[in-house]
């Protein structure tokens, strides 16, 4: 293995907006797509509320060539704000601007919009034209009205109390279809450059997004100082918000391999990609365990969860990152590769500190390995936030238990916002190993709770709060699973999950 | 999937289809809010040579400001200047009532977070990154810093002197009654989060004149705070808004920072300056609705009739007087929300604290002081073994007696038991009361709680000359027509009611109507879009504009034709007259040839308002405004979450003048009020002061999840019995009193934790973590 990756050419990002191949080189790395939008390509539609990914204002539609997707072309409502310009090399973009037919008439999404008083002071309104246009073209009919209000929970509106924009969203249906013809826009795609962006030749200040598996690990092994950027769902903000420099970034979000989701060849587990979006991923897992469901949806908001990837989580290692808790209850295990190696750890052994890991330099996480539970291992997994919807954990939880002839003989229990990193609850799981599953087992189980964490108290929740709830999630968990007379989720969450 | 308030909308557009006043209209920008296309002042193109400035803020709550390193920050990365307070060429204060408020901090820094120079610079980044080390190009000596209200309190700390109003003999009633109860409620503050943030774009003009794009909803204001700034008149100032991306309240006194800081700096550098500070410096800089602690002993009746209440409101200011005097009146006068109150004392205290100053929010005070009465109300009844609302019914206001407010207002337009009485029957409250009663004793885990809660609210604004609105009308000899008052476009559709009260008058469609910006050298001397007063001030002052040119055209074609005027009419874009009609362009073009003025001003003061601010008695409102609305909801006892399952509103708008606007704005503050008390939850660090919650991924308003899946709204039938703008009322803020009923039946369902023998000592926002430590608390004492 050469200890230099492939000799780089540098070349601008090559892009398609309002039609027009974009050739932008010579901006900052960091430049967003909104920034791109509004200060450069005099396309004001798209609106700043934020800048951290939360309030949907700025919401854009990516296309991206993708061969499962209808068409060949994958449309996903990301946000502008925290989307570097550079990820869109070899997309499509489309905004508020390009939705409607002709200049002087209205997308149904829009038109929907004005019948239905969907508008008050209209700044957020384009982004919500955008989630609907993306929703509008995911389905032939309108969607359940919990499936709309998901899929508009990453846009924030202060004025309408949102019933006349479910309307709406409910509505647009109605109207003669008009579906974005994706095929020659696939075509288009298609014949933009392939090759390894390159962006910027100061070492330290550029950006490098390698079009394969092999090409990434030759760039990580010769970069190991680089950072390693996937959705730009957090990094966006450091620079945002916090003014960090970056130094070379590398992009996983163009290697094909690092995105794929395969189920494991014994069909006992599945491997997920690191730069997998969170969407696909956390998808896959509950179509296969139903209960994961309301984590799922209750992770993030689509956007995000549509630029976010299930590995960014997983090697950012916030103790607040949801994924962790749900991954160490299934244990997962992770593929991690250096060059042309790969070595696999569990886990549970990965995080060794606040935002601490084990990768070691020019290293990367390249999958995650998920083993399906086995017959009488029983899965949940809750989240408790202010908010329903796009939130963060007070406290994350979820267990990974094995009862057989009503004992436990397995227990992965794990917490997060409970400590410096997401971890097991080890003490737990002691007090619930070898003991019938009953009422006197899940009282001791919480009793050593307390012994297992000490967390903080902060903005989201005090430490009293989340020792109560924490404990009170064993017991949820309990009613739910218990020999008898078990709870229905209905009985015992007020968003359940639909299992 | 809101039937109701589709057939709602239906039924009011039908009655009054013949004109365009009544109907149900789109939101006059509403097809260039879908499309993009409707400019916001970040959207407005740049001028050549136009700089960005940003704040450098102050790290702690409270300093002397010894030194700042100006030339160590104009050595920053594409630093243009660095604004001081000795640059300001004017009066450095921006204070709308007292004048406590400095642009740039001088002296003393008063909160962490407040702005003490601006940055400037050709790219906005720059700028940012720049201001954002101040901290390491200042020298600050701490000072203690006082960060809680009640401490505050305690030190008699205040930025205006305490209020009381007071009717009856307390002391004695309290003595007599049968059953007397105290307690402490504590409410927390809200932060507007108008979508667009704060922003104005300063350009310098001829003779020392500075036009100001502003996102304001005080446009005169701003104006004023410039000139002062600048040392120049009001006359050198213009100030233009045509549109906000949301204001409520929040662009009301405090956009003034941002507009003369631009103009400072304009005025130093003689180029174009825009300001706009990033989500988290808004946060950090601007105040928000205040938080109450509210201090109640009471005595009642065995019925839960209140025979005597005696109130210690506190307020947490912030470091500045801003609107807190005004807020905290406001919420002295809301106090009896729909109820009568024969014996009442309240003593209202502003606290000064080292936080941001808190300021205008949709309610302005009023929310604040009826919470207190409605927790009040709930705990008698709870006390009692009572239904919550016959303790309400048992309270209200009565048509012809116990009819007069603790202020000396009586209140003649009294339809409390007529509304509560239909949405007591709409909702099915009774019959949903047995039922949640049946599912709880059921249900170990999760409980249900039903709540009624009613809504009286005042309108006009409590100081009298603020009443007061002007607007001009242009029918250009094309038939078209302009309008531009001195309202201002925030979302809530001002611009489509006016227009629609212009169309209306003048009998034409609505479609010749256009409305333009919002413009200090057109109309002059506005008052703040504010209180809920926008349509009834400027679309009486349109009117009555549209209204002169009305009568100049008859007049004009009862001559022409040489017949009584009174034989005339214009209507429906006709002219008839003798039988013949001719059509609105027709008619213009003649009367413009005839040298009849086709433009008019307008003007228009609300009439019978008096007030007196030392005793706090008059009548400080035209008319009140009515709504109530039921909530039923389902809380997790193991983790505090909680869903509303259904809501039911009935509001009373007056005659609507477009109901679908009404219904939005009722819908648009029920969820607004409903995050205030629930998941709206500020944070201030407890020993920086450094607001903690400053940003959405922080501080969480609701989404479309938490709109109820079941949301029944419907406008009550009704007149107002004063003659205001088409016998209409108004809205803005009224409803945002409704989802009490939401925090009530949270408090409903955690008091089922105990067979509602115990109290839930819930405070406001109930988060989750509020509701969990309610329950446990009631578990305890059960």
């Amino acid at each position: 293995m050469p200890d230099t990756p492939i000799t780089p050419t540098e070349r601008p990002v090559h892009f398609l907006h309002r039609g027009q191949l974009q050739q932008v080189g010579g901006l900052p790395p960091t430049t967003t797509v909104l920034q791109w939008l509004r200060g450069h390509a005099h396309c004001t539609g798209s609106k700043e509320g934020c800048a951290e990914g939360d309030c949907g204002a700025c919401t854009v539609v990516v296309a991206t060539p993708d061969a499962q997707a209808p068409g060949g072309v994958r449309l996903d409502n990301v946000n502008a704000c925290i989307q570097f310009l550079p990820t869109l090399d070899g997309k499509a973009l489309y905004t508020v601007e390009d939705v409607a037919p002709t200049p002087d008439t209205l997308h149904p999404c829009q038109q929907a919009l004005v019948q239905c008083h969907g508008s008050q002071c209209g700044f957020c309104t384009p982004g919500f034209v955008m989630s609907m246009w993306q929703l509008y073209q995911a389905h032939d009919q309108a969607p359940p009205r919990e499936a709309l209000a998901d899929a508009l929970s990453g846009n924030l509106c202060r004025c309408t109390g949102y019933r006349p924009i479910l309307d709406a969203a409910q509505q647009m249906f109605d109207a003669p279809r008009q579906v974005l013809d994706t095929a020659p826009v696939a075509q288009a795609l298609a014949a933009l450059p392939d090759s390894t962006l390159v962006l910027g030749r100061e070492p330290g200040q550029r950006f490098i997004a390698p079009r394969s598996l092999a090409e990434f690990a030759q760039w990580r092994a010769a970069l190991p100082e680089a950072r390693i950027l996937a959705g730009a769902t957090d990094i966006g903000l450091w620079v945002n918000k916090q003014f960090r420099t970056l130094g070379d970034i590398l992009y996983v979000g163009q290697v094909p391999e690092l995105r794929a989701i395969t189920p494991w060849a014994d069909g006992k587990g599945l491997s997920i990609g690191a730069a997998a979006s969170l969407e696909a991923a956390w998808s896959a897992l509950a179509e296969r365990l139903p209960a994961l469901k309301e984590l799922w949806l209750r992770f993030a908001s689509p956007p995000v969860r549509r630029a976010g990837t299930l590995g960014g989580n997983v090697a950012n290692g916030s103790p607040i990152g949801d994924a962790p808790p749900v991954l160490l209850a299934l244990g997962a295990e992770l593929v991690l590769r250096h060059g042309e190696h790969t070595r696999r750890v569990p886990l549970s052994g990965f995080y060794l500190d606040y935002m601490k890991n084990d990768l070691q330099p020019g290293e990367f996480l390249q999958s995650i390995e998920v083993p399906w539970p086995t017959a009488g291992q029983m899965v949940r997994a809750y989240k408790v936030s202010k908010r329903r919807d796009s939130d963060i954990s007070a406290v994350c939880a979820a267990f990974g238990l094995t009862v057989e002839h009503g004992v436990i003989t397995e227990a992965r229990v794990a917490y997060g916002g409970m400590a410096a990193t997401a971890r097991r609850a080890a003490l737990v799981e002691q007090a619930l190993v070898g003991h019938p599953w009953n009422e006197a087992t899940v009282q001791r189980a919480q009793a050593a709770l307390a012994q297992d964490f000490t967390p903080l108290s902060d903005l989201r929740a005090s430490q009293g709060y989340r020792q109560q709830v924490a404990a009170n999630l064993i017991r949820r968990c309990w009613l739910e699973t218990r020999p008898q007379a078990p709870m229905a989720g209905d009985q015992v969450e007020v968003w359940p999950a639909v299992v | 999937m809101n039937q109701t308030v589709d057939a709602g909308v239906k039924a009011l557009s039908q009655a009054t289809a013949s004109t365009a006043a009544g109907q149900s209209r789109p939101h006059e920008s509403a097809h260039l809010h879908v499309a993009g296309a409707a400019p916001y002042i970040d959207d407005l193109p740049e001028l050549q040579g136009t700089l960005h400035a940003a704040l450098g803020l102050s790290p702690v709550a409270h300093g002397r400001l010894l030194h700042i390193d100006v030339a160590g920050l104009k050595a920053l990365p594409g630093v243009v200047d660095v604004i001081t307070a000795a640059d300001i060429p004017g009066t450095n204060d921006c204070g709308p009532v007292i004048h406590d408020d400095p642009i740039l901090a001088d002296g003393v820094v008063h909160y962490l977070g407040q702005p003490v120079v601006a940055v400037l610079s050709h790219d906005r980044e720059l700028a940012r990154r720049a201001a954002a080390r101040l901290k390491d190009f200042v020298q600050i000596e701490p000072l203690p810093p006082v960060l809680d209200p009640l401490q505050a309190h305690a030190q008699q700390q205040y930025v205006v002197p305490p209020m009381h109003m007071a009717r009856g003999d307390v002391p004695t009633a309290l003595a007599q009654a049968p059953h007397t109860v105290q307690g402490r409620i504590e409410l927390g503050g809200q932060e507007q989060f108008y979508l667009e943030g704060q922003i104005s774009y300063a350009v310098p003009k001829e003779n020392r004149g500075m036009l100001v794009h502003c996102s304001t909803q005080h446009p005169s204001e701003m104006q004023h705070a410039v000139a002062h700034a600048l040392g120049l008149h009001a006359h050198h100032v213009q100030v233009e808004c045509r549109r906000m991306g949301g204001g409520f309240g929040g662009k009301e006194s405090q956009s003034a920072v941002f507009a003369c800081v631009a103009a400072v700096a304009a005025r130093k550098l003689n180029r174009p300056v825009k300001m706009r500070p990033d989500r988290d410096d808004d946060f950090m800089i601007t105040g928000r609705r205040h938080c109450f602690v509210h201090d109640y002993t009471v005595g009642h009746d065995a019925e839960g009739r209140l025979l005597a209440a005696d109130v210690d409101m506190v307020s947490r200011c912030g470091y500045s007087a801003d609107l807190s005097a005004p807020v905290m009146g406001r919420a002295l006068c809301h106090f009896d929300n729909a109820y009568w109150l024969p014996n009442v004392q309240i003593d209202g205290f502003c606290a000064r604290t080292n936080t941001q100053s808190n300021t205008a929010f949709r309610g302005f005070g009023g929310p604040q002081g009826a919470f207190a009465v409605e927790y009040i109300l709930d705990t008698v009844a709870r006390r009692l073994g009572r239904d919550a609302l016959d303790v309400r019914m048992a309270n209200l206001y009565g048509q012809h007696e116990r009819n007069v407010t603790p202020y000396g207002q009586v209140v003649e337009d009294n339809v409390l038991q007529a509304l509560i009485g239909q949405l007591v029957h709409s909702s099915d409250y009774r019959a949903r009361r047995e039922a949640v009663n049946a599912f709880n004793a059921t249900s170990p885990v999760l409980k249900k709680g039903l709540a009624l809660t009613p809504v009286k609210f005042g309108i006009s604004f409590n100081l009298v000359h603020l009443n007061q609105a002007g607007a001009l009308v242009h029918v250009y000899n094309d038939g078209s027509i302009l309008v531009n008052h001195g309202g201002t476009e925030m979302g809530q559709g001002l611009n489509t009611k006016v227009a629609q009260m212009v169309a209306h008058t003048l009998g034409v469609s609505l479609e010749r109507v256009r409305v333009s910006a919002t413009d200090t050298s057109k109309v002059a001397n506005t008052s703040a879009t504010a209180a809920s007063t926008g349509s009834d001030l400027n679309g009486k002052a349109a009117a009555d504009a549209a209204q002169q040119i009305r009568q100049r055209l008859l007049a004009h074609l009862a001559a022409k034709h040489q017949v009584p005027v009174d034989t005339v009419d214009l209507a429906h874009d006709v002219a008839t007259v003798n039988g013949q009609t001719v059509s609105f362009e027709d008619l213009v073009m003649s009367a413009y040839v005839a040298r009849v003025q086709l433009w008019s001003d307008g003007f228009y003061a609300t009439p019978k308002l008096h007030w007196d601010r030392n005793t706090m008695q008059g009548r400080p409102f035209y008319y009140f405004a009515y709504g109530a609305s039921v909530s039923e909801v389902l809380v997790d006892t193991l983790t505090g979450e909680h869903k509303v399952l259904r809501a039911d509103v009935l509001h009373d708008v007056g005659r609507s003048i477009n109901p679908a606007l009404d219904i939005g704005q009722v819908e648009g503050a029920f969820i607004q009020g409903m995050g205030w008390m629930t998941t709206e939850e500020l944070v201030w660090h407890p020993t920086s002061g450094k607001l903690l919650t400053h940003a959405p991924s922080t501080y969480k308003i609701p989404t479309a999840s938490d709109c109820p899946a079941d949301f029944r709204v419907n406008l009550f039938t009704n007149e107002n019995v004063e003659d205001s703008v088409y016998r209409s009322k108004a809205v803005g803020e009224p409803p945002l009193l409704l989802p009490f009923s939401v925090f009530f039946a949270i408090r409903d369902a955690i008091s089922a934790v105990g067979q509602h023998r115990v109290d839930p000592p819930l405070r406001a926002p109930a988060t989750a973590e509020a509701i969990l430590e309610a329950i446990t608390a009631v578990q305890a004492s059960a």
